[in-house]
């Protein structure tokens, strides 16, 4: 990566990083309601396969930790912490919430809750940029436990039958929900499931960016170029639970305080402060000044939204009445 | 006017969309070189190709995914799931995505899918595929569900549902591919809300979708013939939304009202249709609606017991000549 890319992406990621941090706190606070599945650990898998893709171009889908894969696409992160807040401004209008940020004008087209859905969903879409002859990828991010679902097969051996420009992305942070991938699953390492498709995959260290980048490369070329599917599994760790019910009893604070040794936001900022690029005090200050944005604009503007109108609670369930009345009523033009 | 059979008007109505539109395709199990289980996509592949005219795997969820995703992107699928006891599988990616994906995005994304599938009883098919489904796509927000009791309306109501930018459930059924009706020989598109009169009358109402709007028919013209009852027959071809207005008009008209669906009567379309009834026009009533639905059992094979387990016209008889004291 280059340098000026490295040091976009080292604000970015504690962008990131920062953001699920203050969702954390607003969650107890109960300023959050439902679900909230956070992102912390996980940072160099979105960004390095987004920088090596085309965001607000390429289509992305995820399930439901997906704050960190809108905003990169493009979403404002004041939509979606406002959609965090259930307000009208949200990027869904506050109709969704956390596991459900949609963005269709950057392309982020939506977190989904069941697991192993949006597999389909993927390879639908690549099927919609076949049919329209673009340039487009679909790309989908799911955990490693979305891996034993159905779909995940089905989906599989469709998108290699008919050559789907989809790249499928595994982030293995070893659990799903609460349940050791050793304990749910025969083979811990994703990648060789996907050998009975024909689809090229590849393993890679998900927590260093520059790696996740290059593997992230091959695999967006691959697609693009009309060689079919392919299959990336980056593996990484959650530092939080599945959710916030989560105590974490199932795994020991020593494997986590290892896995934070090797924290993705911290190998970039310790290589750019060994390539002379940025100090220690660079960073902190950055770090301060972000925390400054997002209180004071994303946090700001989630708190002073208005909540949507109980007026327009049946709006969006079906497309507006009056675009629809010839079908509707059979007089067509 | 031509005549033509319930699943030739199918396969007029993909035809004519698919010239027209080239983001409309199709998909489903042996849809493509078979030619559609009943016939529905015949010619379609050698006209279209494989791109638009997909044969799938045998994966009903994640096929009815595939073409959902698709539809986000504006592509206009018609997935024919081969019969209704197979979209039990597909029920994750119909209600979960494409009945939801407009309301939890704020209106940002549309799946302008149409499903089609078959259901019903048709002969010793079993437990496992003669099912009756369409009340439990009746109570999904976000999708309609329309079901054509005639070849015309099979054409103008997958005409419509084509062009809809709502997912539409059609539900078909087994026994109806090879009914003939009159179609019109201009492009036709059906009404997908509403209701129409089958046959006027002014004693009691006889609801129906579908197979049994036939069953109600052909009791009417023994109530008619036999017992000087003259019934109107109701042809409810949207069960989502319901015709309320339709509903309410016949029912203030005649005031007595029998609801038929050959569904199990335990939550079936008829405990929604009375619902409707006591809502709407309640005071109207001179008798308390009835309904006429199968046993509550899984389909049995041998004959006898499959023909006692679905109702027909004389269960319509006989429960009209009840309300009327006369049975």
């Amino acid at each position: 990566m280059k340098l000026e890319d490295k040091k976009r992406v080292l604000r970015e990621m504690v962008v990131h990083r920062r953001f699920e941090e203050r969702c954390y706190q607003a969650y107890i606070e109960r300023k959050i309601g439902g679900f909230l599945h956070l992102y912390p650990g996980q940072e160099a898998c979105c960004n390095g396969v987004l920088e090596a893709a085309r965001p607000g171009y390429d289509y992305v889908i995820t399930g439901y930790r997906d704050h960190v894969h809108a905003i990169k696409c493009g979403a404002d992160p004041k939509e979606v912490m406002a959609e965090l807040y259930g307000k009208e401004t949200g990027s869904s209008k506050g109709r969704g919430g956390s596991m459900h940020i949609f963005d269709a004008k950057h392309r982020f087209m939506g977190g989904y809750a069941l697991v192993g859905g949006p597999f389909p969903l993927a390879a639908g879409m690549a099927k919609a940029i076949q049919l329209k002859g673009g340039d487009e990828i679909a790309i989908c991010f799911l955990g490693d436990a979305a891996n034993n679902q159905g779909t995940f097969h089905e989906t599989l051996n469709m998108a290699a039958l008919w050559n789907l420009p989809v790249l499928f992305v595994c982030e293995n942070n070893l659990y799903g929900i609460g349940t050791a991938i050793e304990r749910s699953t025969a083979v811990v390492h994703q990648h060789k499931r996907v050998c009975g498709y024909g689809i090229e995959a590849a393993e890679c260290d998900g927590q260093d960016i520059e790696k996740v980048y290059e593997a992230a490369k091959v695999a967006v070329n691959h697609v693009r170029s009309g060689k079919g599917p392919y299959f990336l599994e980056l593996m990484t760790y959650r530092y939080r639970g599945h959710s916030m019910s989560d105590s974490r009893g199932y795994r020991t604070r020593e494997e986590e305080e290892e896995w934070k040794q090797r924290d993705p936001i911290y190998i970039l900022r310790d290589r750019l402060i060994a390539e002379k690029a940025m100090t220690l005090a660079d960073y902190e200050a950055l770090e301060k000044e972000i925390d400054r944005y997002i209180e004071n604009e994303v946090v700001k503007f989630a708190e002073e939204s208005p909540e949507p109108r109980i007026e327009d609670l049946e709006k969006y369930v079906l497309a507006e009445r009056e675009t629809q009345l010839p079908w509707l009523t059979g007089h067509a033009a | 006017m031509a005549e033509m059979m319930y699943w030739e008007a199918i396969q007029r109505a993909h035809d004519e969309e698919m010239a027209r539109d080239p983001l409309v395709i199709c998909m489903g199990e042996d849809i493509g070189v078979a030619g559609g289980t009943y016939k529905a996509t015949k010619g379609l592949y050698e006209k279209y190709g494989p791109l638009r005219v997909i044969d799938t795997p045998i994966s009903e969820n994640s096929y009815t995914g595939l073409g959902v995703g698709a539809s986000f992107l504006g592509v206009r699928p018609i997935i024919e799931l081969m019969s209704v006891n197979f979209a039990w599988l597909a029920m994750d990616q119909m209600f979960n995505s494409a009945a939801k994906v407009r309301y939890m995005s704020g209106g940002q994304l549309v799946a302008p899918v149409v499903f089609r599938s078959p259901g019903g009883t048709a002969h010793q098919l079993g437990a496992q595929h003669s099912a009756r489904m369409e009340k439990v796509f009746m109570g999904i927000a976000g999708l309609r569900v329309v079901t054509p009791s005639n070849p015309k309306q099979a054409y103008g109501l997958l005409k419509s549902a084509v062009r809809c930018d709502d997912p539409v459930f059609i539900n078909e059924h087994e026994l109806m591919y090879n009914m003939k009706g009159e179609v019109p020989d201009a492009e036709y598109f059906h009404p997908l809300e509403g209701s129409e009169i089958s046959r006027s009358g002014t004693d009691v109402t006889l609801l129906g979708y579908n197979i049994s709007v036939h069953w109600n028919l052909k009791a009417a013209e023994i109530l008619d013939k036999q017992y000087g009852i003259s019934a109107e027959v109701v042809d409810l071809y949207s069960l989502s939304p319901l015709d309320r207005a339709g509903i309410r008009k016949s029912v203030a008209k005649t005031h007595r009202a029998v609801v038929v669906g050959e569904d199990e009567a335990p939550v079936s379309v008829g405990s929604e249709v009375i619902a409707v009834i006591n809502e709407e026009c309640f005071f109207d009533l001179d008798a308390a609606p009835v309904r006429v639905n199968s046993a509550n059992v899984p389909q049995p094979y041998n004959h006898t017991l499959e023909k006692a387990a679905i109702p027909n016209h004389e269960d319509v008889v006989n429960a009209v000549l009840k309300l009327f004291g006369k049975a």
